[in-house]
C-alpha cells in the first residue's frame, strides 16, 4: 500500500516536518513493514510558461523542431530562475499551438532520473529551458508530445509554480500490509494505525460522507451454493448519477495521488471509483447505466456461461464463480473485474455505481481460477468493511457531482444482511500473562476503544465486540496482540525460561555429526546441492519411474528429486572442474526421495488432535526419504611435491571415506563386489554390514564420466545412513586385552584370479577360530611362479591366546585350519 | 717408601699422563675404540699395575691399590669424556648432514571441510542442547495437512499464497515441499509429551529463483517451547540468550509487530549485531510468537491450560550477515573453495 502524505494528512495531523521515511518509521512500530519512498523525484524551478510564437525547423535528421518563444514570467518580472520573462527554447514536440499554457522546467530544475536542465546550444540555438511531457515529469506515461495544461482542464498565470499546480510536491511512504489487516489497504486503515503509533487523533474519513439515497433499481442476491457455507454479500449498494461528462480531466491533485499510490490515471469516472477504493478500502465499480438491462440479479455461474471482461478477455466460468449478471447474462465477475459491455467510457452519460461486499473466500478462489488478481480482489480477500459501502457511494457520488458535472439519481438499490459482530470475552489479566507485561485494565479497555471495538464489562473481565472492519479479531490471543502492539512491543521484558533436562542430541543426529565431521578431517570437503534433478539423471542410478516429480519445478529438465546423491556431486564436479578446480574429494549428506503413491489422504479436521488412524492415513502417502551420504573422488589424492609424484584417485579414495563413515559410527563395513547401476561393472562392490547392503562403492561408470565431462576414472560412494544407523552398534562392550607374547605367521594362497581376496581373508578367519587376533591383506601377486588365472594372496596373521604364551605350533595348527576352509570354498591353494 | 718390587707413584702417574695423551689424541670415536685396550685393556700400563698389586705385601697393598685405583679412575673418567665429547661432535656432523628443508616438505593427505550451513545449524543445535532443549527432524517431502492445515493456514486464507510452494505430483496426494520446518513442531507436539522443549533445523523450499539474496532450497531453524504459564517475556529471554551467543555479549534484540497463521501475537525479529560490517547495526533475523491456540488445538493440547511460543530465522541469512557473505551463489555452488575458507571453524 502506497500512502500519499497529503492524503494521509487529511486524516490525522502529520509533524510539518513529516517525510515519507518518518510516517513509515511510526507505521512499522505497529506492525507495518517498510517497502519504499516514492516521489515524483523532481526539484524545480518548474514553472506555468505560454507559447507565444515558434518556427518550426526541418532539420537535416529528418526531425523537425520547433523554435519557440515562451513567457515564462508576467511581463516585466524576473523567472522563478531570475531570468528574462521570454525564452527561447527548442521543443520536439509538434502537439501545440501558439497560446498553448505549458510546463517549463528553467534551467536549475532536476528531473527524473537526475536530468539536469540548464541552457544549451542544440540545433543552432541557444535552449533556455525545456517544455516537459507528462512523462518527463513523472506525472503519466505520455510522452507522445509535451503536457498542454488545458488538457487536464488548467488555466493558471504564467509564471505560476508548476510543481504546486500539479501536486508534485507529494511523496508517498509505501508499507507492505500483512494479510490480516485487510483494512489497511485503505488511507482511512493507514490513518488510523498512525494514529495508533503516534497518538494523535484520527479523523475517520467514513464519516466525512453522508449517505445519499436511492431505490427502485432492481437487486437480487440468489446464491443457491455459497463457498464453504458463507454468507455471499453482507451489502450491496447501487446508485446512479446522471448527466455526467465522461470527457472532463481529472482533478491534478487527484490525477497525483493516483500516480503516488501506484494506480494510472485513466478516465473520470474510473480514476474516481479507484480513488474511493484506495480513500476507504472499499472497492467500487461503476457501470454504463444505459448499458445495463433491467435489475442485477448476483448468483453463481451456469455450467458453460462466459464473460468478457474490462481487460477484453473471454472468459470461461465456473460453477463457484459468483457473477453480477442483468437481463444480458453476466456483466460482472463479483469483487475481481467488471464485463466488456457495460464499462463505462467517455461517451457515458449515467453511472451505476455499486459498492458490495462479498465473501472473501468466494472472491480469492475465483481470483486465483482466473490467475486474475485486482486492486478489487486483493482486497476482497482480506476482507472489506461490510458497513463501509454506502458512505463509499456517497463519496463516489460527490466526487462526480463536484468533477464530472453529474447530478445524483434517485434509483438505486440498497441490500444489508450483516453478521453480528464478534464477541470476545478478555479475561482479566489474560494480557498480561501471555505477554509477561503488568497492563493496567484502563490502558487495555483505551486500546481496544482506540481500535473501534466496543468495550463492557463482565464478570470475569471484557466483553469486546470487534469492529466491522476487523475481521481477523477472533479470539482472545487477537485482542492480546492489539494490546501489545499498540502499547509497543518495546515493554515486553527478557526472561529466560528454564527448560525440564534435556537427553542431548540422539544417536543418530551424533553418528551424522561423527561421519561427517571425520570424513573431512580424512580430506573431504562437505556440500550441499539442490536436490532437483532430471529424470534422466535419476535413471543413471536408480529407478526414475519411482521419482517424486514436482507439479511446478523451477526448470522443466530439473522437475523431479533426487534418488540419489550422486547426481548432485557430479554436477558440483563438473562446477568445480569448470573453474579449474581439477583434484576433488567431495561429499554430501542429505534426503532421496522415492514415491509411494497411495489413495489421496483425507485431512483431518484440526479442532482436536487427529487420531492414530488419520495420523497413519496422512503418513502412508509420504514419499520415502532416507538420509545418505556420498563421495565422489577424481584428480589427484596429492599433487606432485617435493620427493613424490602426484597420486591419483582410486576407487580406493571412495572405499576409504566409506570406511571412515563407517568406523565413526563403530562398524566395520565389508565388501562384496558387485555391478551397481551407473556404476563401473569391474570396479565396483557393495558395502555390507553382516549381511545387510547398507552402500555402494566404485568407479563411476566411464560413460557416465565421460557424458558429463569428468575424467575417466571418477571415485564414488553412496551410503544409505537410515540403514547403516539401524545396524550400528547402541554401544560398544569392551574385550580384555591378551598381553602375553603374540605369534606371527605369513600365509601365502593361490586362488583364482576371480575369486574376490575379502572373500578368502573372511574364509581364513573362520578356520583359524579364536586365536587369530588380526589379519591383513598384505600382497596381491600375479605373474611367473603362479599359475595363469591364478593369483597369489598373501596375509599377515597375528595369533595370541589370553592364558598362555603361543608356540608356533599352535599357531601354525590354527592358521592350517584356516587355510582348510579357504581350500573347501576356494580351493585355495598354499604358495610353495 | 718404595722399593723394587712396590708399585711408585711417580711410575703410576707417567703411566696415567701416557693413557691422557693418547685419549687426547683420538679424533674420532672408532679412533678412540681402537685404543680402548692399550688404555684401559688387558694389556695396558694399569692392568699390568693391578696384577702387580696380587703380588705385593699386604703393608703395602693398601699404599699401592689406593695410588692404582685412583690413576684408574682418572684414566677411565678421561676416556669416557672424551668419548662423550667425540659422539656429540659426530652427532652434530651427522645432523647437520640429516638436514632438510622442512618448509619444503609434501602433504600426506589432503585437507577437508564441513559446509558452513551445516556447521552452523550444529552450533545454534548446542546452544539449544546446552539449555536442555531436544532437536526434532521431519520430512521434506510433507502433508500438506502438516505444512498448511495443523498450523492455522487456512485452505483459502491468502497466507497460504503467500508461501511459493512447490507442489508434488499427483496434486490429490496433498504433498508439498516443506516451505518451512514448522511441521516438524506439529509433529513433536503429536509425538512428544508437554513440557515441549524442541528445535527444528532443516532444508526448506520455496518457489524463488536463485539470486544473490534468494535460493529456492534453503535452511530453516525453528524453535517451540510448549509449557504451562510461558509467555513473550520468555520468548524474548530465550531469543536474547540465543543471540548473544550467535553475536558477542553485547547483542540485543528487537520485535516487531507482524503476522504469521501459526503464532498470536507474532513478532518480526532484529539483532543488534556488534560485529555488522560497517558498524554494529539492526539486522532482520526472523519471525516468532506466542502459538497460536488453534494450532495447539489441532495437536490436542489444550490452550487453556498451556501456552507455547515459536521462533524461526534462516540459517543462510544468519551466515551471510553473520560471516559476510555477501553471494548466495557461493552458499549453493558447492564450490570446494567457499567450505575450505571455513574448513571446521565458523
Amino acid at each position: 500500500m502506497r500512502v500519499p502524505l497529503s492524503w494521509l494528512g487529511e486524516y490525522v495531523d502529520l509533524p510539518s516536518d513529516a517525510t515519507a521515511t518518518t510516517v513509515m518509521d511510526q507505521l512499522v512500530r505497529v506492525g507495518f513493514e517498510e517497502e519504499a519512498v516514492h516521489n515524483f523525484d523532481l526539484t524545480g524551478p518548474l514553472v506555468v510558461g505560454q507559447v507565444l510564437e515558434f518556427v518550426a525547423e526541418p532539420q537535416a535528421n529528418g526531425k523537425t523542431i520547433r523554435w519557440c518563444q515562451v513567457q515564462v514570467a508576467p511581463d516585466g518580472a524576473k523567472a522563478a530562475d531570475g531570468g528574462a520573462s521570454i525564452r527561447g527554447i527548442v521543443c520536439g514536440a509538434a502537439n501545440f499551438e501558439v497560446g498553448d499554457k505549458v510546463v517549463v522546467s528553467l534551467p536549475g530544475a532536476v528531473l527524473p532520473g537526475n536530468f539536469v536542465i540548464s541552457a544549451r546550444s542544440t540545433y543552432g540555438h541557444t535552449s533556455d529551458g525545456m517544455i516537459a511531457s507528462g512523462k518527463e515529469l513523472n506525472l503519466s506515461d505520455d510522452h507522445d508530445g509535451i503536457l498542454r495544461l488545458a488538457s487536464m482542464g488548467l488555466d493558471p498565470k504564467v509564471g505560476a509554480d508548476a510543481i504546486e499546480l500539479l501536486g508534485l510536491f507529494d511523496s508517498a511512504a509505501e508499507i507492505n500490509v500483512l494479510p490480516d489487516r485487510g483494512y489497511c489497504l485503505s488511507i482511512r486503515g493507514v490513518a488510523r494505525e498512525y494514529s495508533h503509533a503516534t497518538g494523535v487523533k484520527f479523523r475517520d474519513p467514513a464519516q466525512n460522507a453522508k449517505a445519499v439515497n436511492g431505490e427502485g433499481f432492481g437487486l437480487s442476491i440468489q446464491d443457491a451454493a455459497p463457498i464453504r457455507g458463507r454468507k455471499t454479500s453482507q451489502s450491496f449498494v447501487l446508485r446512479t448519477v446522471t448527466g455526467i461528462d465522461a470527457s472532463k480531466p481529472t482533478p491534478t491533485w487527484m490525477r497525483a495521488r493516483l500516480k503516488l499510490a501506484g494506480m494510472r490515471s485513466i478516465s473520470l469516472a474510473v480514476d474516481i471509483t479507484n480513488y474511493v477504493m484506495l480513500e476507504l478500502g472499499q472497492p467500487v465499480h461503476a457501470y454504463d447505466l444505459d448499458k445495463v438491462k433491467g435489475g442485477l440479479i448476483i448468483r453463481r455461474a451456469k455450467k458453460g456461461e462466459t464473460l468478457k471482461t474490462l481487460d477484453g478477455q473471454e472468459r470461461k466460468l465456473s460453477e463457484e464463480d459468483l457473477l453480477i449478471t442483468d437481463e444480458s447474462g453476466p456483466i460482472g465477475l463479483a469483487g475481481v473485474m467488471g464485463g466488456f459491455t457495460s464499462e463505462v467510457s467517455e461517451t457515458t452519460k449515467n453511472v451505476l455505481i455499486e459498492t458490495a461486499h462479498f465473501d472473501g473466500i468466494s472472491v480469492a478462489r475465483t481470483a486465483r481460477r482466473h490467475k486474475l488478481f485486482s486492486e478489487a480482489s486483493k482486497r476482497y480477500e482480506r476482507g472489506v468493511d461490510p458497513r463501509i459501502g454506502e458512505l463509499a457511494a456517497a463519496r463516489v457520488i460527490q466526487l462526480l457531482e463536484l468533477h464530472a458535472g453529474g447530478k445524483a439519481g434517485s434509483l438505486g438499490s440498497t441490500y444489508s444482511d450483516f453478521e453480528p459482530a464478534t464477541e470476545i470475552s478478555l479475561p482479566t489479566g489474560f494480557a498480561s500473562e501471555l505477554m509477561g507485561v503488568d497492563y493496567k485494565q484502563d490502558e487495555i479497555e483505551k486500546v481496544l476503544r482506540e481500535i473501534g471495538a466496543v468495550v463492557s464489562a463482565e464478570k470475569t473481565g471484557l466483553k469486546v465486540a470487534a469492529p466491522s472492519w476487523r475481521p481477523d479479531l477472533l479470539h482472545k490471543t487477537d485482542l492480546v496482540e492489539e494490546i501489545a502492539r499498540i502499547t509497543g512491543y518495546d515493554r515486553i521484558p527478557s526472561l529466560l525460561p528454564v527448560a525440564p533436562p534435556g537427553r542431548g542430541l540422539t544417536r543418530e543426529q551424533n553418528f551424522r555429526r561423527s561421519a561427517l565431521n571425520s570424513l573431512a578431517a580424512a580430506g573431504c570437503t562437505e556440500i550441499l546441492s539442490y536436490p532437483f534433478v532430471s529424470s534422466d539423471s535419476n535413471n543413471l542410478f536408480a529407478d526414475a519411474t519411482k521419482a517424486v516429480v514436482l507439479a511446478n519445478p523451477i526448470q522443466e529438465e530439473a522437475g523431479a528429486l533426487r534418488m540419489s546423491l550422486i547426481p548432485g556431486l557430479i554436477e558440483t564436479a563438473a562446477r568445480n572442474l569448470s573453474r579449474g578446480l581439477t583434484d576433488l574429494a567431495i561429499v554430501e549428506h542429505g534426503s532421496v526421495f522415492v514415491s509411494s503413491i497411495s489413495k489421496p489422504p483425507v485431512f483431518p479436521d484440526t479442532s482436536a488432535r487427529p487420531t492414530a488412524e488419520q495420523i497413519a492415513n496422512l503418513e502412508q502417502g509420504i514419499p520415502s526419504q532416507p538420509k545418505h551420504l556420498a563421495g565422489l573422488f577424481l584428480g589427484s589424492r596429492l599433487g606432485s611435491q617435493p620427493g613424490s609424484k602426484s597420486i591419483a584417485v582410486g576407487v580406493e579414495d571412495a572405499l576409504g571415506a566409506a570406511r571412515v563413515v563407517g568406523a565413526a559410527v563403530g562398524v566395520e563395513l565389508d565388501l562384496r563386489q558387485a555391478k551397481p547401476k551407473g556404476f563401473h561393472s569391474g570396479r565396483s562392490a557393495e558395502l555390507m554390514v553382516g549381511k545387510v547392503v547398507v552402500g555402494v562403492v566404485g568407479e563411476l561408470s566411464p560413460s557416465v564420466s565421460k557424458s558429463h565431462d569428468l575424467p575417466r576414472t571418477v571415485g564414488v560412494f553412496e551410503i544409505n545412513l537410515d540403514a547403516l544407523f539401524a545396524v550400528a552398534p547402541l554401544s560398544v562392550t569392551a574385550k580384555p586385552l591378551g598381553t602375553l607374547p603374540a605369534a606371527t605367521q605369513d600365509l601365502s594362497l593361490v586362488v583364482k584370479i576371480e575369486t574376490p581376496a575379502a572373500e578368502v581373508l573372511a574364509a581364513v578367519r573362520e578356520g583359524a577360530g579364536e586365536l587369530l587376533e588380526e589379519i591383513l591383506l598384505t600382497d596381491d601377486y600375479r605373474g611367473s611362479n603362479v599359475p595363469e588365472g591364478s593369483k597369489s594372496l598373501t596375509f599377515a596373521l597375528r595369533f595370541r591366546a589370553m592364558d598362555r604364551t603361543l608356540t608356533q605350533a599352535e599357531a601354525s595348527e590354527a592358521r592350517d585350519a584356516g587355510v582348510a576352509v579357504a581350500k573347501q570354498k576356494f580351493s585355495a591353494e598354499i604358495r610353495s | 717408601m718404595s722399593n723394587s718390587e712396590g708399585i711408585s707413584q711417580a711410575e703410576v702417574s707417567k703411566s696415567v699422563e701416557t693413557a691422557l695423551a693418547e685419549i687426547s689424541k683420538a679424533s674420532s670415536i672408532a679412533e678412540l675404540k681402537k685404543a680402548k685396550g692399550s688404555i684401559l685393556g688387558d694389556g695396558s700400563a694399569l692392568a699390568g699395575f693391578s696384577s702387580r698389586l696380587g703380588k705385593l705385601a699386604a703393608d703395602q697393598k693398601a699404599e699401592a691399590g689406593k695410588i692404582v685405583g685412583s690413576a684408574r679412575a682418572k684414566v677411565t673418567e678421561a676416556f669416557e669424556s672424551r668419548e662423550s665429547e667425540l659422539s656429540a661432535v659426530e652427532e652434530a656432523k651427522l645432523l647437520e648432514k640429516e638436514a632438510i628443508d622442512v618448509t619444503a616438505l609434501g602433504r600426506i593427505a589432503r585437507t577437508g571441510a564441513r559446509h558452513p550451513l551445516s556447521l552452523l545449524q550444529e552450533k545454534i543445535s548446542d546452544v539449544f542442547v546446552g539449555m536442555g532443549w531436544e532437536i526434532a527432524e521431519g520430512p521434506e517431502v510433507e502433508s500438506e495437512w502438516f505444512n498448511f492445515d495443523a498450523l492455522n493456514f487456512d485452505a483459502d486464507h491468502p497466507a497460504r499464497a503467500m508461501q511459493d510452494t512447490f507442489f508434488v505430483e499427483p496434486t490429490q496426494q496433498k504433498l508439498v515441499l516443506r516451505t518451512h520446518t514448522s511441521p516438524v513442531q506439529v509433529r513433536s507436539m503429536l509425538d512428544r509429551e508437554v513440557p515441549i522443549y524442541v528445535l527444528c533445523p532443516g532444508r526448506v523450499f520455496r518457489t524463488d529463483e536463485l539470486d544473490a539474496t534468494h535460493t529456492p532450497v534453503f535452511h530453516q531453524v525453528e524453535g517451540l517451547a510448549i509449557d504451562k504459564g510461558l509467555s513473550m517475556a520468555n520468548l524474548r529471554g530465550t531469543l536474547e540468550h540465543f543471540a548473544r551467543i550467535m553475536f558477542g555479549e553485547e547483542a540485543k534484540i528487537r520485535l516487531r509487530p507482524s503476522f504469521f497463521p501459526f503464532t498470536e501475537p507474532s513478532a518480526e525479529l532484529d539483532v543488534w549485531h556488534p560485529g555488522a560490517k560497517g558498524g554494529a547495526r539492526w539486522v532482520e533475523w526472523g519471525g516468532c510468537g506466542m502459538v497460536n491456540p488453534n494450532v495447539l488445538r489441532a495437536s490436542g493440547i489444550d490452550p487453556e491450560v498451556y501456552s507455547g511460543f515459536a521462533f524461526g530465522m534462516g540459517i543462510e541469512r544468519t551466515l551471510m550477515f553473520r560471516n559476510e557473505v555477501s553471494d548466495m551463489h557461493d552458499m549453493v555452488e558447492g564450490d570446494v573453495r567457499f567450505s575450505a575458507q571455513f574448513g571446521m571453524v565458523l
